[in-house]
């Protein structure tokens, strides 16, 4: 649809946004492109320096040891450390078989390691 | 008004210590409660551990404990805390073979554990899980082990923001609840913070996102001392380039430890031995600090490689040898295009561990009655360099030891919970809630942004009385931006909101490091004065932080020693 101009500096990315009863929109970024770069880079980066609201988890940040970034990436679930960008846009958004929190954060959480049950379980 | 949550002992982090703690916390009879900011067994420095585990089993070679001591010390530059360090000497071989009967599955060769060769030890002492698991292997194995015991209770995504002291003793806590953005108080007869290091604040780091002080700052502001704060370790080969995705910076380690490896300039030559310490090609002994202000140095003199560090090369090392020893890790360099046989790497220092931390005693107690620290949050114990291998051991033994004393302090004991004492942190949290202005933009994530980089450029490896005046000032500049309680809320997945305490806590730390770094002028282990280049013997003391009133202030105290006799290795066979 819309004319697509290439430049070899910028990466885009459309991000899903919003919460479990908000009508998801896909919001658009441009970030810094470097070689190698990953999802993930981007979106510290968005949230560095564009949107710091913008939800997303992980932890160990480079090394796929703690397994908290996953998302879809083109409708395909992915680390989003591990994935690499390109100069070409892509959409990422958050698990679809997972309780969604708000925009790219899903309740993967055990159930037994969350701070819910550990509140129930002191109110009986 | 009773609190949300009851438990006899709070621990506060999920990594290698924190786990341990809670497991030996559980099995002296303590009800307990485990929390992380970040998920269970998923967040902290533990789980990223690539290699090396120092412990005197004696396996493959004689070895005995007060010989790694021996290591430690003199890796510490004079200024281990020698009772800390005798502990986690001894106790090692302990919690060592604790987690092989926990299935950890250290790599083995023969009948015997394998132990390798790392920089500073005089035999092969440290255990490992292939290939580069150590980390997640540790992990793995203390949650299954969490998961057994029926009096630890957990909860992920908790960000703790106050720890509740009334009539001058520990009471519990109050957190955040990430996923909603409300406050949680727990009442706590003890609380063991084992939520890691700093590493954080600096721009080149090899930190989980956790790693921004909160143990230290969570100590301070409920009136426990900090020691050593200044000495920050650079692990002198992070890797640099080029962009490698899915692996961990610190990676090079392991290869030099079965490997060796060249490092090598711009130039293409060797250039450690002119910093005097003579390592041998392929052999890889020099010390983390000797090594990273070579780069350091090399890299100032316009001798750097093109990204800023120095080549580590294994292009004289066959593949056979290469996949031999590293298996599938030589595939998943291929997918980031590294071929370590076409050409070298570009690495150079990058924040890793902190030296510094909480002040406590052998019990791990700090001077606030019932509040405990474990793991790399303590300090001490590896002086102004720690040697390799000794930050798993660390937060096995301290982890085992905080657990165990806190659960005979709590147990039996009186809840002390006020609400009263708890309402200013409670209010930190729902005030935010009732503020109409909303940051838009950058926000703190990008003030972080800025203290990495202050914190790279002026407080990194080499400083001077100018630099750290200057960032003393755009640090307490920063202190006060960020007012006293969090701009805004998310509500749902409230990152913002965790972002604000965050930043408190590592800007309070960040001031803590440059009053130590500004009191020491010399040159010890880690801490490099470009003004002050050498050592000073009359500096063999340690700097002790304490928060009051009028803010952080730095009192030098005398060193603590400990008294052993080295057992001669034919002895210990």
């Amino acid at each position: 649809m819309t004319q697509q101009t290439v430049n070899p500096e910028v990466a885009r990315l459309r991000v899903q946004r919003g919460g479990p009863n908000d009508d998801p929109i896909l919001e658009e970024f441009e970030v810094p492109y470097r070689e190698g770069m990953s999802v993930l880079d981007a979106l510290i980066w968005i949230r560095a320096n564009t949107d710091s609201s913008l939800a997303i988890r992980y932890s160990c940040t480079n090394a796929n040891t703690c397994k908290e970034c996953m998302v879809k990436v083109e409708g395909k679930t992915v680390y989003a450390c591990t994935e690499r960008l390109g100069t070409v846009p892509v959409t990422v958004g958050p698990l679809t078989n997972k309780r969604l929190l708000r925009d790219l954060v899903t309740d993967i959480v055990p159930p037994k390691e969350k701070l819910s049950a550990l509140l129930g379980r002191d109110a009986d | 008004m009773t609190a949300d949550v009851v438990t006899d002992v709070l621990v506060v982090g999920a990594g290698g210590a924190g786990m341990y703690a809670a497991i030996a916390a559980a099995r002296n009879g303590a009800d307990v409660v485990l929390v992380d900011k970040s998920l269970i067994g998923r967040g902290g420095a533990t789980i990223m551990a690539q290699m090396t585990v120092a412990a005197a089993v004696g396996e493959q070679e004689a070895d005995h404990w007060t010989h790694h001591l021996q290591d430690t010390l003199e890796a510490g530059r004079g200024l281990c805390n020698g009772e800390l360090a005798a502990i986690l000497c001894e106790e090692a071989p302990i919690r060592i073979r604790e987690m092989e009967d926990w299935k950890v599955g250290w790599a083995r060769e023969g009948n015997h554990l394998k132990q390798v060769m790392a920089p500073g030890h005089q035999i092969p002492r440290c255990v490992y899980a292939d290939f580069l698991n150590t980390g997640p292997a540790v992990a793995k194995t203390l949650r299954t082990q969490i998961g057994r015991a029926d009096n630890i209770r957990r909860a992920g995504e908790l960000t703790i923001t106050s720890v509740v002291v009334e009539g001058g003793r520990v009471v519990g806590a109050v957190g955040l609840d990430v996923e909603t953005g409300a406050a949680v108080t727990i009442d706590a007869k003890a609380v063991i913070l084992a939520a890691g290091g700093l590493t954080r604040l600096y721009r080149r780091n090899s930190a989980s996102v956790n790693m921004g002080g909160d143990s230290y700052a969570l100590a301070l502001r409920a009136g426990a001392e900090l020691v050593d704060m200044e000495f920050v370790q650079f692990f002198p080969i992070g890797h640099l380039a080029p962009r490698m995705v899915g692996m961990d910076p610190i990676m090079w380690d392991p290869f030099r430890y079965k490997l060796g490896g060249r490092l090598l300039n711009g130039k293409g030559e060797e250039f450690v031995q002119n910093y005097g310490h003579a390592e041998v090609t392929d052999k890889y002994t020099a010390p983390r600090d000797v090594v990273s202000f070579a780069i350091l140095q090399e890299v100032a003199a316009g001798r750097g490689s093109p990204a800023g560090g120095a080549y580590l090369s294994f292009e004289h090392i066959p593949e056979a040898e290469l996949r031999a020893a590293f298996g599938p890790v030589i595939d998943r360099l291929a997918d980031n295009g590294i071929d370590l046989t076409k050409r070298g790497i570009e690495v150079s220092p990058i924040a890793h561990y902190h030296m510094g931390g909480v002040r406590v005693d052998a019990q791990m107690e700090t001077a606030v009655p019932g509040l405990y620290a474990a793991g790399e949050a303590v300090g001490g114990a590896n002086g102004a360099n720690r040697l390799s291998g000794n930050a798993i051991p660390e937060a096995f033994v301290f982890g085992e030891r905080a657990g165990r004393f806190a659960a005979a302090q709590a147990v039996g004991q009186e809840s002390g919970w006020s609400a009263a004492a708890a309402a200013a942190a409670l209010d930190e949290i729902s005030s935010s809630l009732d503020v109409s202005a909303t940051h838009s933009g950058a926000g703190l994530s990008g003030m972080l942004v800025e203290l990495q980089e202050l914190m790279w450029e002026d407080v990194g490896l080499l400083r001077t009385a100018a630099q750290l005046e200057r960032a003393l000032a755009r640090i307490r500049e920063m202190r006060a931006e960020i007012g006293d309680h969090p701009a805004d809320s998310d509500h749902r997945f409230a990152l913002s909101m965790q972002d604000w305490f965050d930043m408190r806590n590592s800007l309070l730390c960040a001031e803590a490091i440059v009053l130590g770094a500004q009191r020491r002028t010399e040159s010890r282990g880690a801490h490099q004065r470009a003004d002050f280049p050498l050592t000073d013997p009359a500096q063999a003391h340690n700097l002790v932080t304490r928060l009051d009133t009028a803010g952080l202030t730095v009192t030098q105290v005398p060193l603590v020693s400990h008294d052993f006799e080295l057992v001669p290795l034919e002895a210990a066979e």
